[in-house]
């Protein structure tokens, strides 16, 4: 066998003769790495196009200039906390004390040519990524990208999220001026907080008591080593499942769960993702050129004295400190924290730290596992490769619309202070009022989603059995004014149309032919899920509108003569 | 389309797929792709060599960025006038975003306008048949009959005790992430405030005496010992416990002195830690009509009237006073250090 195969390959190299340079360098490593079955695999490989599919691109690519931003800054940051006498460029700091780690990043803005340039394109960057890779997540939440088989590459986004707020806050910390430095301050209090391991958490996070000297070299390793190179790894894991599953794409004319409908990586792909490269750094560079973002010279050294008010952290860090600030540490004269009695002294439970920790949790929990409850609720263990319009899956959409809202009142919550001022309102009555809403406003967000969502299926099933409105009001004889209606054409039709709409099914037995608990709840849950349900147009339905047209006449004769051959495609 | 389409998805059977769009499922059959509407460059010359100019001039504009960028770091060059600094950010801001949206939009441009717009098909295949699976669990199950690790128990649990025993020492090398000599949380109770230390401003480090303070005023505080201290770590761990908010009231406005506490303030000079006992930050806004402390951070509001009980905001406890006396020289001093830990909870703290 291999004797044969040797055989064949030496034939086909003494066949082909290149005849060009190129072709002999091209030839030369194909001979050595096997380029050919690459190229023959990714040459004209087929990628879906929507604006929607960007998202996951931005986050990519705002990666990229993290990396390559984030490597010149290695080159001139100090992670160290040694004390320091100032002798840069800024002028109204000379001569202070401060750790090397400010004095160089000070240095990275005013003596570094580009420094500041580079800071700040790093920041927005960062900004950037987070907020792309929450806005790719929530395409794939509402489209139902996630299920199976992708059920996997969905936790692996999930985990690259998460290394994203760690990148972030790891890196926001490292200047060690006062606003980073109280950030590290509500992170060691939180750690505190947890039971039995939280002290000693912080002892060995900080090298003893907080914030002793230890903790920025120690976040510098997270920052630069550990972190971007378990994303740059799962990075690599999440594009190899894309190419394995291939993308999913959106329902439409031709586009079936068994194909891939879209454009070859060679020529258009390539040149459209590959310029939307530049095209991001090029935005990102405007940025920073004509955004300042983290002045850290106004700032000052860190010391645990001085604080600012309205001092806010990025935007990614709000809901965490929303959470916070929401929480009451007492209800009338009842304090929330308490102490264990125990023979040694008794142990406290900082429950006003502890239990805004309880949802941030149960929303990380959930994101993770939604694949599985979702396949568990709907009973749906097949493939899908064609995407949900948001609408046609009511309940999804609802409870993801529920999720963002309560996401979204943490996050506001980060900022209630500068809420307060600058709408002049009452900050305690801001948090009063909010520890109502975190309640109650996704519950109205899901019963509102959820109509409009019923409200759009309603809408696509009037455009299918009764056309557009096509502008056009006609008087009748005796006097009655109706609308022309204009009929879709049958691409649109069939994008309309083409969508599974299942009803709630009743609990199942299993093999021994008993009803569990389980599956009661899930029986129930999956009422909750599909109960609400506007059925897509079916065939009779269909052809009784054309019926209808066709005895009203009020459509021109081109039209009907088509919708004739509909009729008869539909009856074979 | 190469390889893509071989092998035959209908027929492999592993995979249950949702809705095919089988003829006869929806209302309307598929009527299969759109047919390609032609662009303008697609037919006429004319409109494709406007848009290779276009593209052309998409380019330049790139090369007009990075002589931007050039002009902004050699011509304004080393500079610590902050005007200039931030000049010199605009340029090289500018010269990046041109050079790269030139680059950008360009190859755009190109693609959109000039390269084929075909949609094409490509068949999905199944990640694996029937067939391959049987042959890969024929394979697992020749490769565990040889490795003999079910016929041989023994070693089996050996191996998986070794195993679990072995990462042990990765997870015990890092006790030394915290090398200070008084280990443990028993340090979290005690500041460097004792008898007699005196009350110092921070950050001049002088002392204060009564008369310094008017009524409603607030003076940020550390002990004078904190002076002393050289190593940097070891000063702001120091003074991370032991800084203190000096507020002057009217001695008619406080309301609650609870037993034992008589003698802790001094003609309406009260002495609270300024760390905040929620996470930590410090309590630094002082409002003197209403007495409130706020933290800024999460917004937690002490009464300075009532031993700083806890008005507003998720702290769980008061902050800590510290004991306050006047000393011969008639300056400000400690009592003792505070009678509890300051700062925020933690499990060990108990009843203080």
């Amino acid at each position: 066998m291999s004797t044969h195969e040797s055989d064949s390959t030496a034939a086909g190299a003494a066949a082909f003769q290149p005849e060009t340079r190129t072709g002999r360098i091209a030839d030369y490593v194909d001979q050595r790495v096997g380029g050919t079955n690459m190229v023959r695999e990714f040459g004209r490989k087929i990628f879906p196009d929507h604006w929607t599919f960007m998202f996951g691109e931005v986050a990519l690519y705002s990666f990229v200039i993290l990396i390559i931003s984030g490597i010149f800054l290695t080159f001139w940051f100090d992670p160290s906390m040694a004390t320091v006498e100032y002798e840069g460029k800024y002028a109204p700091m000379n001569g202070m004390e401060m750790s090397a780690a400010y004095a160089s990043a000070l240095d990275i803005s005013f003596d570094v040519r580009g420094g500041l340039f580079m800071r700040q394109i790093h920041h927005w960057a960062a900004l950037v990524f987070v907020m792309a890779m929450s806005v790719h997540m929530l395409r794939v939440f509402f489209t139902g990208a996630f299920r199976k088989p992708r059920e996997l590459n969905w936790v692996v986004g999930c985990a690259l999220l998460i290394l994203g707020l760690g990148a972030g806050f790891t890196g926001y910390s490292l200047p060690d001026e006062v606003l980073s430095g109280n950030g590290l301050r509500i992170i060691d209090g939180i750690m505190k907080a947890l039971p039995v391991v939280g002290t000693y958490l912080s002892f060995f996070l900080f090298g003893g008591e907080f914030p002793g000297e230890a903790v920025i070299p120690r976040l510098y390793v997270l920052h630069i080593l550990i972190i971007p190179g378990l994303i740059l790894a799962l990075v690599v894991v999440h594009l190899f499942m894309v190419v394995l599953h291939k993308h999913t794409q959106y329902p439409g004319p031709g586009r079936t769960e068994r194909n891939v409908v879209g454009y070859p990586v060679g020529p258009v792909y390539a040149a459209k993702a590959g310029g939307f490269f530049f095209i991001v750094f090029g935005i990102l560079a405007l940025i920073a050129g004509t955004f300042q973002i983290n002045a850290l010279w106004n700032y000052g050294p860190y010391d645990p004295s001085p604080v600012q008010a309205g001092a806010q952290p990025d935007w990614y860090i709000g809901p965490f400190e929303g959470v916070l600030r929401m929480m009451p540490g007492w209800i009338g004269d009842i304090p929330l924290e308490f102490v264990i009695p125990t023979p040694w002294g008794g142990n406290t439970v900082a429950t006003p730290v502890l239990v805004p920790l309880i949802p941030i949790a149960v929303l990380f929990a959930g994101m993770f596992l939604w694949p599985w409850i979702e396949a568990w609720i709907s009973g749906d263990k097949r493939d899908h490769h064609i995407l949900d319009r948001p609408r046609n899956a009511p309940a999804r959409t609802a409870f993801g619309t529920a999720t963002v809202t309560f996401y979204c009142i943490l996050w506001g919550m980060g900022a209630n202070d500068l809420i307060a001022t600058h709408f002049h309102l009452s900050l305690n009555d801001i948090t009063y009022w909010s520890r109502v809403l975190i309640f109650v406003g996704p519950v109205i967000a899901f019963i509102l989603t959820k109509r409009i969502c019923l409200a759009l299926q309603r809408k696509d099933r009037d455009t299918v059995l009764h056309g557009h409105e096509a502008g056009v009001i006609e008087m009748k004889p005796h006097g009655e004014f109706t609308e022309r209606h204009r009929r879709p054409n049958d691409y649109e039709l069939y994008t309309l149309v083409a969508f599974e709409s299942p009803e709630p099914s009743g609990p199942v037995p299993n093999a021994k032919g008993k009803v569990t608990r389980t599956e009661k709840l899930r029986a129930r849950l999956n009422r909750w899920f599909y109960e609400d349900r506007v059925a897509p147009v079916s065939r009779r339905e269909y052809l009784e509108a054309l019926e209808h047209d066709h005895h009203d006449g009020h459509e021109d004769g081109g039209l009907e003569a088509r919708e004739q051959q509909q009729i008869g495609s539909g009856h074979h | 389309m190469g390889e893509h389409g071989n092998g035959d998805p209908r027929d492999s059977g592993a995979v249950i797929n949702a809705g095919d769009g089988e003829s006869g499922q929806y209302a309307v059959d598929d009527p299969g792709l759109p047919p390609h509407r032609p662009r303008l460059a697609d037919e006429d010359e004319k409109t494709a060599k406007r848009s290779e100019r276009q593209v052309a001039v998409l380019f330049l504009v790139s090369i007009i960025g990075t002589v931007i960028f050039f002009i902004g770091y050699f011509v304004v060059g080393h500079t610590a006038d902050l005007h200039e600094v931030r000049l010199q950010n605009t340029l090289l801001g500018l010269g990046v975003a041109f050079a790269m949206l030139g680059i950008g939009l360009g190859v755009v441009h190109w693609a959109k306008t000039l390269m084929p717009d075909h949609e094409l098909v490509e068949a999905r295949k199944p990640l694996r048949t029937e067939e391959q699976r049987q042959e890969a669990e024929q394979i697992v199950g020749d490769v565990l009959e040889e490795s003999g690790i079910k016929r041989r128990p023994l070693i089996r649990n050996t191996l998986i005790g070794a195993a679990v025993l072995a990462p042990l020492p990765a997870v015990v090398l890092f006790r030394d992430l915290d090398l200070s000599e008084d280990f443990g949380p028993e340090r979290m109770r005690h500041t460097i405030w004792d008898e007699g230390v005196r009350l110092v401003r921070d950050p001049t480090g002088t002392p204060v005496r009564a008369a310094d303070l008017t009524v409603g005023s607030a003076m940020h505080i550390v002990p004078e010992t904190l002076l002393d201290i050289t190593d940097h770590g070891e000063k702001l761990a120091e003074k991370a416990k032991s800084v203190v908010l000096l507020i002057r009231m009217d001695p008619e406005e406080i309301q609650t002195v609870s037993e034992g506490r008589e003698d802790w303030t001094y003609e309406g000079i009260i002495a609270a830690s300024k760390v905040c006992t929620h996470v930590g930050c410090p309590v630094a806004l002082y409002e003197r009509h209403t007495h409130h402390l706020l933290c800024p951070c999460h917004q937690s509001t002490f009464d300075a009237a009532n031993e700083f009980e806890v008005i507003f905001g998720p702290a769980g406890r008061p902050l800590p006073q510290l004991p306050i006396a006047v000393d011969d020289e008639g300056y400000l001093v400690a009592r003792s250090d505070f009678t509890e830990p300051v700062g925020p909870s933690y499990w060990e703290r108990g009843n203080a």
